[in-house]
This record gives structure tokens, sequence and C-alpha cells, in this order.
């Protein structure tokens, strides 16, 4: 391979070519402006999407990640630019979502000396990354690149940091690229033990109400197929939790719904009835879990997990099996005997019903006059065949429309699971929307969620990027208002909101937008907002004081799932 | 029940390494009892000896979590019966003090203790055992005033005959082998 003479500045460019990178998403400053220089050569290799605000940009590139499966890419400058990445950087720790983060740093000698904009970024991001690495030789620049692109995609992905001084980015040195393929000290996936195998395998010959639990470790995995076969085959039901979804099609006979505190009322319930659980790709979140003493009583667990850490870390498995799920289901899948569970799988329907009556049909065919999130997540859903990809913010709004958006396809739901950060959904979609230009992508959004980041509504309309937004106002913050309601005595300290006039903002940053106030004007809107061409704001007035149920009360046990007050 | 147990954490000579490591305790709020970090016999690998109070069920939890570590290549945790262990102790007295009988003389002797440096002021004794000996010795010579005293961070060998990280870098050769 022949070498050349270029700056550090142009290394960081030609390294990110090499690995394939489109879409840069970012903000300069001061300590990057070397690299912004020669990204300006590089205009029509790759794209850079200027956001409004670095916390944008980061959640841009999460969502990227999500529905390409590539690393997100995003640059920032030092001090403030760095700190504004760090509540997307978290949410990617916590998601396994990966991202390569490039920081701008002040020039080395200035290091320690509380420079202009110097903030001891690996330091602040060191909890919070699964690597990060403070680069001020030019030399060191390939070379770093190519480890980052590889710790942040493969095993469990996560956020990967790099922060490269000024006088790296300007200094000179003969550039050659080697893609990053091991590291001594890092095992992305374990051998997968053939004994396990045959042990899990026998535990679900016997099992006879066994439940399958699937996370984004099958998506991360791209274990669908895999994981399809392997129900299909053992009769299994299947449930997902947040992030999961997706990964099996809603309307499959198996799948039976979804997990947690604002899941379905059959798969929680049930957990506690289960001889066998097989989790794959899942973590036991408290949100799954509910009070863990009194989870899964009855059931041997299976756990099919990447990352060892996560064994044993909240539920006890009888039978770990390490490594990458695509592999562990296929391995399974031919080991187990073919089998069904008809009856046990009937009592998920009988609980659907149950459910049904007491809560879905009142939420989607609601009779009362106003408007309910779940009939808007509805009609959205059918009007795009269930094929869009769902970006959602935090709340009341992201468990109504994870329960009821409905989904053909993987890697169609793109969420803020484990940080619940409000104000990822907006700046979320429009990542999103890039890595899937083909895609219709709708982001429902609460209006409290909407004002953290509305500011990237600009980068939306500069990029003219068709992104369908949704927001649900109830001028409240919606679920701390249920808590509040629920178990603080109905005592709404700060959650009522003075919302501004969307409309009027969207159409100041020259967003097309409609207001919804009855429902006789809901479906059609819905239909113009799907039908327009580029991007549009639908703001729908939702009833005020609604709640999300079922719930499992924050500490009580999945099997005190509550119906309705 | 809560008990002492040593963590050997075995890293690459990376920058920031140490932050990495503490901050799985910081995170959980466990205090780090003492802290030794050192060189290991295989050239350019660290060893840190990490002593914390745990139950067992959370000392797994917290090892992986260190394992999990990019730049970490192992970690190990055993009980203090698992372990051949040192530290090492100074303490510093008046040299007028030993002048006057011979008491501190004796206490060094049978502590299997000895004198480092003896000036006009000052004599420097050391001291290596466990934390009871060397504290044992603290309150013997602190009755005759102890000037200055240092214990250092916690040294220790597995009773296994063999190194067990040159074990693990074969195994993980031969994995990483399979992966390409």
């Amino acid at each position: 391979m022949t070498t050349k003479k270029v700056t550090g500045s142009q290394a960081v460019i030609l390294s990110l070519l090499e690995e394939e990178v489109d879409t840069i998403f970012g903000y300069p400053g001061g300590a990057i402006m070397p690299i912004y220089d020669a990204l300006y050569d590089h205009n029509d290799h790759v794209k850079h999407i200027l956001t409004r605000h670095e916390q944008g940009a980061i959640h841009a590139a999460e969502g990227y990640a999500r529905v390409t499966g590539k690393p997100g890419v995003c640059f920032a400058t030092s001090g403030p630019g760095a700190t504004n990445l760090i509540t997307g950087i978290a949410d990617a720790m916590l998601d396994s979502v990966p991202l390569v983060c490039i920081i701008g740093q002040v020039a080395s000698p200035l290091l320690g000396t509380d420079a202009f904009q110097e903030s001891d970024v690996v330091g602040i991001s060191m909890p919070v990354t699964k690597w990060n690495y403070q680069i001020t030789t030019p030399e060191e620049i390939p070379e770093t690149i190519a480890k980052a692109f590889y710790i942040a995609n493969s095993g469990r992905p996560g956020p990967v940091l790099i922060d490269i001084t000024k006088d790296a980015q300007f200094g000179e040195f003969d550039f050659e690229y080697k893609k990053c393929t091991k590291i001594r000290s890092y095992l992305p996936e374990q051998p997968i033990n053939k004994f396990k195998i045959k042990e899990a395998a026998d535990i679900i010959d016997n099992a006879e109400r066994p439940l399958l639990l699937f996370g984004q470790g099958v998506i991360i995995g791209r274990a669908e197929e895999e994981l399809k076969a392997f129900v299909e085959k053992t009769g299994i039901p299947a449930a997902w939790t947040l992030l999961g979804l997706s990964a099996l099609p809603t309307d499959h006979p198996l799948n039976v719904g979804m997990l947690g505190m604002h899941g379905n009322y059959g798969p929680n319930q049930l957990t506690n009835h289960a001889d066998v659980i097989i989790s794959v790709g899942m973590r036991f979140d408290d949100r799954v879990t509910g009070k863990v003493s009194s989870y899964a009583t009855e059931a041997k667990i299976i756990h099919l997990e990447i990352d060892p850490a996560e064994i044993h870390k909240i539920i006890r498995a009888d039978v770990p099996i390490l490594g990458n799920s695509k592999k562990s289901l296929k391995l399974l899948t031919d080991q187990v005997k073919e089998n069904r569970h008809d009856e046990w799988l009937a009592r998920f329907r009988e609980s659907d019903k149950t459910e049904q009556e007491k809560i879905i049909q009142k939420e989607l065919f609601p009779e009362k006059p106003g408007l309910t999130m779940g009939e808007v997540v509805r009609i959205a859903g059918d009007k795009t065949n269930h094929e869009a990809v769902l970006v959602t913010d935090v709340g009341q709004h992201q468990m109504v429309a994870s329960r009821y958006f409905k989904f053909r396809h993987p890697r169609s739901n793109v969420t803020s699971g484990g940080l619940g950060t409000m104000g990822f959904g907006l700046p979320a979609a429009m990542g999103a929307q890039i890595g899937a230009p083909d895609r219709k992508v709708i982001a429902f959004i609460g209006d409290g969620g909407f004002q953290m980041t509305i500011q990237e509504l600009g980068t939306i309309a500069q990029n003219k990027l068709p992104v369908k937004i949704v927001v649900l106002n109830n001028n409240f913050l919606g679920m701390v208002r249920q808590w509040q309601q629920l178990f603080f005595e109905k005592r709404y300290s700060f959650t009522e909101l003075q919302n501004p006039d969307f409309i009027a903002i969207a159409k100041g940053f020259g967003i097309d937008a409609h207001k919804v106030e009855v429902r006789d004007d809901l479906e059609s809107s819905i239909q113009t907002m799907i039908d327009h061409p580029g991007p549009y704001m639908l703001e729908v007035v939702i009833e005020k004081e609604d709640n999300v149920f079922p719930m499992v009360p924050s500490g009580a046990s999945v099997s005190d799932i509550m119906l309705e007050l | 029940m809560k008990q002492e147990y040593i963590i050997t954490v075995y890293s690459e000579n990376h920058i920031g390494m140490l932050s990495r490591i503490t901050l799985v305790f910081t995170r959980r709020k466990i205090n780090i009892d003492s802290l030794t970090v050192s060189e290991s016999a295989i050239e350019g690998i660290f060893k840190f000896t990490i002593v914390i109070k745990s139950t067992p069920d959370l000392i797994v939890k917290v090892v992986g979590q260190i394992e999990k570590q990019i730049d970490v290549l192992k970690a190990f945790y055993h009980t203090n019966d698992e372990m051949i262990y040192q530290e090492i102790a100074l303490y510093k007295v008046a040299t007028e003090a030993l002048y006057e009988n011979d008491t501190i003389e004796k206490i060094v002797r049978n502590a299997g203790a000895r004198i480092l440096e003896i000036t006009r002021e000052y004599t420097v004794i050391e001291k290596t055992g466990h934390k009871t000996e060397t504290q044992e010795l603290f309150f013997e010579l602190n009755k005759f005033k102890v000037m200055q005293f240092i214990r250092s961070g916690r040294v220790a060998l597995t009773r296994d005959p063999i190194e067990r990280l040159s074990e693990f870098l074969k195994e993980r050769d031969a994995v990483l082998e399979q992966i390409d």
C-alpha cells in the first residue's frame, strides 16, 4: 500500500471514508475547525448534517445507527460542544447503539491549563462510553479510528469517543489505513458452548409452559429469521421488550406482545406461570422484571446473551448461553424437537381478550369526545400499512405507540429505552430518515419532549427531510402526571405546561403543519400528513388526563399488573 | 455476608485505565480498601491488585463489569485464604527513643521487622506482613511515639503453580484465531 503525506485533519476524513461513512452529524467550533476544513474538500463523498445543537447531532446519529445497523458518526468541538453530546452518548451506552464521536480538543500543550473551551472530555465520557481515547499526535489517527469503528459495532455495540487535540489535526504524516479486525484484550463474542445448547434443548423439550422473551440483541445480531424459525419449530409464545419491538412481526401467531411496566397483560402476568423462560438478547431491565424477587418464580431460565457481564446480573440463569444469538438460536433450533403449546398459548389469547375489553377497545376506538393517543397511533399505523419506521420520544405516547403501532419489518422502531431521554424523538427521527431515505418515518412526540429539542425543526427544514412529526399534545408532562395521580395523591407538582403555538413555530421553520382538535378531522389529517412529500407536523390535541394501562407499578411484581384504577 | 476479596486485574498499559476500573466501584458505592498498580511479569501488561469488601454475589458482577472494559485482559477475584499476600509498612521513630533502653530493638526483632536507616534525629523501621501485623507493630512502636507511618497497598500471588495470565493469553490467542 502506498502512503501519502496528509494532515491529521485530512487523515480523519480519509479514515472515515475507508470505513464507508456516508453521513456525519455535527456542529463545528474552534477546536474542530481543521477537521471541518478538511471535510470541505469531500462534500461529494460524505454528507454532513449541521444540526442546531450537539444533542440533536448525537440523537440523529443514534437514529441513523438504529435503522441501518452501521455506526452513527458525530462531530463536535471541545468544551460545551463535547459536553452537549453526553446525554446522547449515555443513551447509546444503555441501548447498545454503535456511535463514533470525534471531538476537537485544545492543542496538547494547553491540556490541563483550563484553556478556552477546554474540558476533560475523556474523563467526563468515561462512564458512558464503551471505549474512548485522546489523540495528541497525527500518527495515532488512522489506527485509533479503525479501532473505534471495530469496537463500536462489534460484540455488544456501544458509543466510542475520540478526542483529537488541535495540534494533532494540523500535524503532517504519512497516511496509511488498515482496518481493525481484532484486539487482544477484547473478545466481541464468546464461542458457543455446545454442551449448554444440549442442556437448554433438553429443558425446552420437556417444558410445559415455556415463554420466550426477546430484546434488541435479536435485531443487533440480525437474528430475526433465526428467532422466527425457533419459535415456529417449538411453538413457544414469544414476547418482546421495548427495544426488541419489530424483531418479530406483530401479527405473527406466536407473538404474544410486549413485556414490562406498560406491556401487555398476558406476557407479564403469565411470566409467573411459565416453567421455562428463554431470554434472547435482553437484559432483564427493571422495567421488564418489576420486583425481581417475585419474577419468573416457577421458571428455569435459559439466557442467550452476547455480553458476559449481563449473565446473572439481575436474574440468575440456570443455563447461560454466551455468544451471538444468530448462531446460538440456529444451534438451538437444530437441537430441539418440533412441538406445540396450544393450551398454553390459548391462555395468552384469553388474557388478550380481557385486555382488549378493559383497555384496548377504549383506547383505540374511544366513545368519549376527547381524542386518545391510541386512536392516533392506530390510524397512522394502518395508513402506512405497518411498514413505516416508528420513532418515539419518552413518556405516555412512547408506551402507547409501542403498544399499538404494529410492525411487519425489523429495524422499524427507534426509541430511547434504557436512559429514557426526553428530547430524543425529533433528532432521532431525522437521523432515521437519513439512514432509511426510502421509508416513511413517523415520529410520535409528546408536547414536553418536543420542546426539549424543537430547534431541530430547522435541520429538518434545511435538509428537506420528509419526516412526519405527530405531536401528541395534552398540555402535560403526561407520564409524570399519571404517576402523580396514581402514587402522589393527584398532587400535580409542576407537570402542567403552557405551550406555544406549535403550528406557528413549525411554519416559522418552513414546515407545513396542521392542528387537529376533533375526531372528525383526525383521519383525513393523518392521510394528508402521510401523503405530503416533505416534512410535516401534525399537532393532535389529546384528552388532558388520560392514563396508560396496563401498568406494573414500580416495585410491584409482574403478576400484580393493573388493568385499571 | 460481606468479606474481604482480592481482585487482580490485568490490563493493557493505557492512560485512563485506573479511572475506568475504579468507576466500576464508584458506581456501586464500593470503597476500595487497598490498591496497588505495577507492571506484571509480562512486558506491557499492568496488574492491579484491589482489595474490597463484598458479598459473594456482588463480587462476580463487579469483576464481570471490570472485565468488560475494552483494555482489560482479564480480571480474577479471590478470598484472602486463596492467596499469599503482603503489605509493607514504614515507621519513623525518634532515634533518642532507641538509646533510652532496648525495648524498641526487642519489638523490632520479635516482629521480624528491620531497621532501614538511622540518623541522629530519626530511625526508619520496615515491616512486611498482613495488615494486622503491621498495625500491631504500629501500636507497639507508638508507645514511643511514631513520627511518621505509611503502609502500602496489598501485593498478592495465587497459590496456583502456574501464572494464570499466561494461560489465559494462550487461550485468547486461540479464540481470536478462530474468529478470522
